[in-house]
């Protein structure tokens, strides 16, 4: 069971400002039903230009209703810019600390706040639109999404930005790329030790190659692959032709050939080498010694 | 406040005459049951005589029966020890809703060389058994599915794949922790080679299990350094657990009958009353053929995490295959290969019964789950009404 502060417990069982304004001078909507939570923000400005009134309507767990009735409460009688200085930590301290696993509420909050300004400032009532590369295909998160958390909130480790925005905390497949980013915001800052990724060797002898070329698929492949109903198998090493077969969903997959092993093939050339290539298997034609040689 | 207790598919509570049955065996029969003098050998009578109880309910020989530390252990120990008893062949079949103490298993194997194939199942939780068909070939190590559901609580044909897998040479385990004790099992008339079962989820303490292993299966042992339960796991027996598992069996026997027709009865009056006053809600899994204690309902449109959290606030312990409730970030696997839409996945909760829940708690639950499901769907951005 989950650790919550009583402050968690008392916004989760009396959230405030439960509902929908009518007319509201700005709408925010963020999250979804298949990510597990999901948060509806109103608000309403005075003549003031404070916001005199803001509700919400959360789909989620404890912490997300708990965080969306704390972001309420902070933005009423703020002026938009005032508002916009709430961060995802001004949410989780209020509440006294979150459980780390939880930290993507209060960052569903703010989220939902940016939206909610947009949407007042451009009329824009388009969703979260994605901006920059997605890295998390499980979650929808974007690079600039990651640098952005790991920026604000200081992290250092992967897990943390799974903690924060979920990215990573599907299929896992994007965890190399998300210690990339960290690594390329914090620059040298980095203590923690980073998750596993296949080190490439010196001197590449043969059991080298084929064990790191086991991990990389193992560890930077096989992940993603699953969370979408396939599989692949490693067949053979010929030489620095790396042989595989796409099982299940990914077999059938008519883009297998120009999506797959092109994945395959860019993450050995990035973790083992860059002579590796990569060839799906092909039933009975499969004669050792073909290929680009 | 009372508690209302329907998690039993999490773990039960220790039945009295178990507790009682264990007592002995802490600070007076303490023996180790190896040594030569007859203070150990009384208890090597003890452990004994659970052996022939479990033996009873299962319905085959004491020899076939090694204890150990519970279900987790029993899976890992059958899959590894078979996989190494055949090692020239390479594949092991399995379905996608086992528990993770089968599917996590085989799936760090793939990275040992082995080929895992994993049967998907129907919206009912049913296994495909044409895929299955299909799967099993020379190159077939092992076929591991599960007796019964702990989510959903469907039943699988296991006996009948026991027998396919057998006709093809394969060797067949399943991982029977959810149903010994709640369905009649016969090894005796059985092709099941190898199977699981858990101590705790039929009112025996936790840290306790079983491995019953077919004569003349091939089966390696997982734990060595000792020559405890005949060579085939080693480590000295946990007496008083051993002895309160074998009492256990000995009761689940008598009250197999209640089981099912006063726990069934209990668990439907349960599912009628919520499905009734909750509208957009619905039973996830084969309600044909599951197990008579296990109910899971999704609520549309609201979160696991705090349908429990509310009932919690009047004592009622259920689970849910929410994203939430596990730390994870994404829902049930179990739900997700049923393909149980998000828009439920994530609001399902299973409550699992016991013989010792009564009417009246089930009574209480109907009375206040309703008011729980309205709260959070006034909350809910997706319900519009």
């Amino acid at each position: 069971m989950w650790d919550y502060t009583e402050k968690v417990k008392d916004h989760f069982f009396n959230p405030r400002n439960v509902g929908e304004i009518e007319n509201p001078d700005g709408v925010g909507e963020v999250g979804s039903l298949a990510c597990g939570d999901a948060l509806k923000l109103t608000f309403k400005l005075g003549k003031d230009g404070k916001i005199v009134d803001a509700k919400f309507k959360t789909f989620g767990c404890a912490s997300a209703i708990a965080s969306s009735s704390v972001l309420t409460e902070l933005i009423k009688g703020k002026t938009i810019d005032e508002a916009m200085n709430v961060t995802n930590k001004d949410i989780a301290e209020y509440l006294g600390g979150l459980p780390d696993q939880k930290m993507h509420c209060s960052v569903m909050g703010r989220e939902a706040l940016e939206a909610a300004v947009d949407n007042y400032k451009t009329g824009s009532t388009e969703k979260r639109k994605l901006q920059g590369k997605v890295v998390c295909n499980c979650f929808g998160v974007t690079e600039n999404e990651i640098a952005k958390v790991v920026m604000e909130n200081n992290l250092h480790s992967a897990e943390e930005v799974t903690n924060y925005c979920k990215a990573g905390g599907g299929c896992g497949g994007c965890k190399g790329e998300i210690q990339k980013i960290i690594e390329r915001v914090q620059g040298d800052k980095i203590t923690d030790a980073p998750v596993s990724v296949p080190k490439k060797a010196g001197r590449l002898t043969n059991i080298k190659k084929m064990q790191l070329v086991q991990q990389t698929i193992n560890e930077q492949v096989r992940p993603a692959l699953r969370a979408h109903g396939g599989n692949i198998e490693l067949v053979d090493i010929v030489g620095n032709k790396v042989i595989v077969a796409f099982r299940g969903m990914c077999a059938q997959c008519k883009l297998a050939e120009f999506t797959m092993r092109d994945v395959v093939e860019a993450k050995l050339k990035e973790f083992v080498s860059d002579e590796l290539y990569v060839e799906e298997e092909t039933g009975s034609a499969n004669e050792p010694g073909e290929g680009r040689e | 406040m009372n508690i209302v207790y329907f998690d039993n598919n999490a773990t039960t509570m220790v039945a009295p005459e178990v507790f009682e049955s264990m007592r002995p065996f802490f600070c007076d029969n303490y023996g180790n049951a190896s040594s030569m003098h007859s203070f150990g050998g009384s208890v090597a009578k003890a452990v004994s005589n659970a052996r022939e109880q479990v033996a009873s309910l299962l319905g085959c020989d004491a020899s076939e029966i090694i204890f150990t530390s519970g279900g987790t252990e029993s899976d890992n120990a059958a899959i590894m020890g078979t996989l190494v008893s055949v090692p020239d062949r390479r594949k092991i079949i399995t379905t996608r809703v086992e528990h993770p103490a089968v599917l996590e298993v085989c799936r760090s194997l793939e990275g040992h060389g082995y080929e895992v194939v994993e049967i998907g199942v129907d919206k009912n939780g049913r296994v495909d058994m044409d895929q299955l068909t299909e799967a099993i070939d020379d190159d077939t190590a092992l076929v591991s599915v599960m007796y019964a559901n702990n989510e959903t609580g469907t039943i699988f044909p296991v006996e009948k794949i026991a027998e396919m897998a057998a006709a093809k040479g394969v060797a067949f385990h399943t991982d029977a922790v959810q149903a010994v004790g709640k369905l009649d099992i016969n090894l005796s008339k059985s092709a099941i080679h190898v199977l699981s079962m858990s101590g705790h989820k039929l009112h025996a303490q936790k840290g306790v299990g079983i491995l019953y292993v077919k004569k003349g299966t091939r089966l390696t042992p997982f734990m060595q350094g000792g020559h405890q339960e005949g060579g085939r796991r080693a480590g000295t027996e946990n007496v008083p657990a051993i002895v309160g598992l074998g009492k256990a069996c000995e009761l689940a026997a008598e009250n197999m009958e209640k089981e099912k027709t006063f726990v069934r009865a209990l668990r439907d009056s349960l599912e009628k009353g919520i499905l009734e006053t909750c509208p957009d809600s619905f039973v996830n899994g084969d309600v044909e053929n599951r197990l008579v204690n296990t109910t899971n309902i999704s609520f549309e449109f609201i979160e696991g995490e705090a349908i429990l959290l509310m009932m919690d606030r009047y004592g009622i312990c259920a689970s849910s295959g929410s994203a939430c409730t596990s730390g994870s970030l994404e829902p049930s696997h179990v739900l997700r290969a049923m393909g149980v839409p998000f828009t439920a996945a994530h609001g399902s909760i299973r409550f699992s019964l016991s013989r010792y829940n009564t009417q009246a708690q089930v009574d209480f639950v109907i009375d206040k789950v309703p008011a729980v499901i309205n709260r959070l769907r006034e909350l809910s951005p997706f319900v519009t009404k």
